[in-house]
């Protein structure tokens, strides 16, 4: 339960952070609320042979809004969501359920939401929420920094756009218009388990009631965190009804590709998926006043 | 690595490999064994330590080398001489322990839910403690010791 050895390099500026991790290249790893990548490493699943500390750079500690985009800094901590002014905002009301749910209360007061993207855990809940708000993560590289789409970040479990001797910035959430909400549904099996299913929902609604845009994401349902490309299909332009809250519970049940474990079966854990995309259809339509 | 750690407000120079658990650092380098290990995989709480004085954090998942230059706050910094505080008063008047184990990492995420949120309700300190496990289930005791601890932290201080 001790990890490998580790040479640690606490970084006091972005441009300190990158050029250690210029310099290490595969050996190093990123440090930030290491949540999981203490645990990992622990395990010896993961022995990086340098560590860059990116904790002391306050530049890093930031969430403002900036032009219609909510920017959250690489060393944001996920209860930093939870208490912020808006978070009571429906807008962000997906942000929100999400932030009360990460983990457990004294790890979210710890863990970020860009490392958690970074770490791209198949049961992972900001990347679930990062797909469904269609957010976007800065990535510093060679050539300068990058604004890498979140469908092309995430690549598989545990792999992401960031390479080596690169660093993930920030995460860039575009603001939701007034008529929008979403909801975070999760079931587990006790507090800081992993979930054995989770849905992300945003909607929002043109002024005569048509979903105006859809966001739908799973989690725990696959090698990393996915769209429901065919559940967004299915909402956009339409009423919305108990039709089509069921025809995009069924389009989730059927994208999502859970592996049976402990939690629950294969059937069981899909079947899941598609109940919780319903639950949470239905309450962020609650949050826009309308019930079904 | 040289590292310089305030515990309790005690400065603390040792020198470390950066591998070292902050929990292990407290207990072996540091000789203060209240800081309890019990999962040493993140999921207990039994190990967890206020850090700067206001962030509960589990310290068999931090590296000692992190805590350089910061503070920190074990269940040995607590009381103040003989009296103890509010929280221990709190745990004791309610038999909020029966083994003991977990009490250190019950106390200190209270500690930090309190300064946050002086006047939690009892959802608020049951969803707060939600990552705190004790394997007696005294859960309920636990819950009125930190509701007795609020009240007591909130009374007004006589001159």
């Amino acid at each position: 339960m001790i990890p490998a050895a580790f040479d640690y390099i606490r970084a006091h500026s972005a441009d300190e952070a990158f050029a250690q991790l210029q310099k290490h290249g595969a050996d190093a790893r990123v440090l930030a609320g290491g949540q999981s990548l203490i645990p990992a490493m622990r395990f010896r699943l993961a022995r990086p042979s340098v560590l860059v500390d990116v904790n002391g750079i306050g530049d890093f500690d930031y969430i403002r809004m900036n032009n219609g985009t909510l920017c959250i800094g690489a060393i944001a901590r996920d209860v930093a969501v939870e208490r912020a002014s808006w978070s009571g905002d429906r807008r962000w009301s997906l942000l929100h359920d999400a932030s009360r749910v990460v983990a457990d209360p004294v790890v979210r007061q710890t863990g970020t939401v860009v490392g958690s993207l970074c770490h791209n855990d198949p049961a992972g809940d900001w990347t679930a929420v990062a797909l469904a708000t269609r957010a976007s993560v800065v990535v510093r590289g060679k050539s300068g920094s990058r604004t890498v789409p979140i469908d092309e970040f995430l690549v598989d479990s545990y792999t992401t756009a960031v390479s080596e001797g690169e660093i993930a910035l920030e995460a860039r959430l575009p603001v939701p218009d007034d008529r929008s909400a979403g909801s975070y549904q999760k079931i587990e099996r006790k507090v800081g388990d992993f979930a054995t299913a989770a849905a992300a929902v945003q909607l929002s609604l043109n002024a005569d009631g048509t979903i105006r845009t859809a966001g739908v994401a799973l989690s725990a349902a696959g090698p990393c965190a996915v769209r429901v490309e065919e559940a967004e299909r299915l909402l956009v332009g339409q009423k919305p009804t108990a039709d089509v809250i069921r025809a995009a519970a069924a389009a989730a049940a059927k994208k999502s590709a859970p592996q049976a474990d402990l939690r629950g079966s294969i059937p069981y854990k899909k079947n899941l998926a598609g109940v919780l995309v319903a639950r949470g259809l239905r309450q962020a339509l609650g949050r826009l006043g309308v019930t079904i | 690595m040289k590292v310089t750690v305030t515990v309790n407000g005690t400065v603390y120079e040792r020198d470390v490999q950066p591998r070292t658990l902050l929990a292990y650092f407290l207990r072996e380098d540091c000789g203060l064994t209240g800081t309890h290990v019990g999962c040493d995989t993140s999921s207990c709480g039994c190990c967890v330590v206020v850090l700067d004085g206001e962030r509960a954090v589990k310290s068999c998942n931090m590296f000692a080398v992190q805590a350089d230059g910061h503070q920190i706050l074990t269940v040995e910094g607590l009381a103040n001489g003989a009296t103890l505080h509010p929280l221990q008063q709190g745990f004791w008047d309610q038999h909020g322990l029966q083994c003991g184990f977990c009490t250190p990492g019950m106390l200190l995420t209270s500690y930090a839910l309190l300064k946050h949120n002086p006047n939690p309700s009892e959802a608020d300190i049951r969803e707060g403690l939600s990552g705190n496990l004790c394997r007696c289930t005294g859960y309920q005791n636990i819950v009125k010791a930190v509701q007795q601890a609020a009240g007591q932290m909130h009374e007004p201080v006589s001159a």
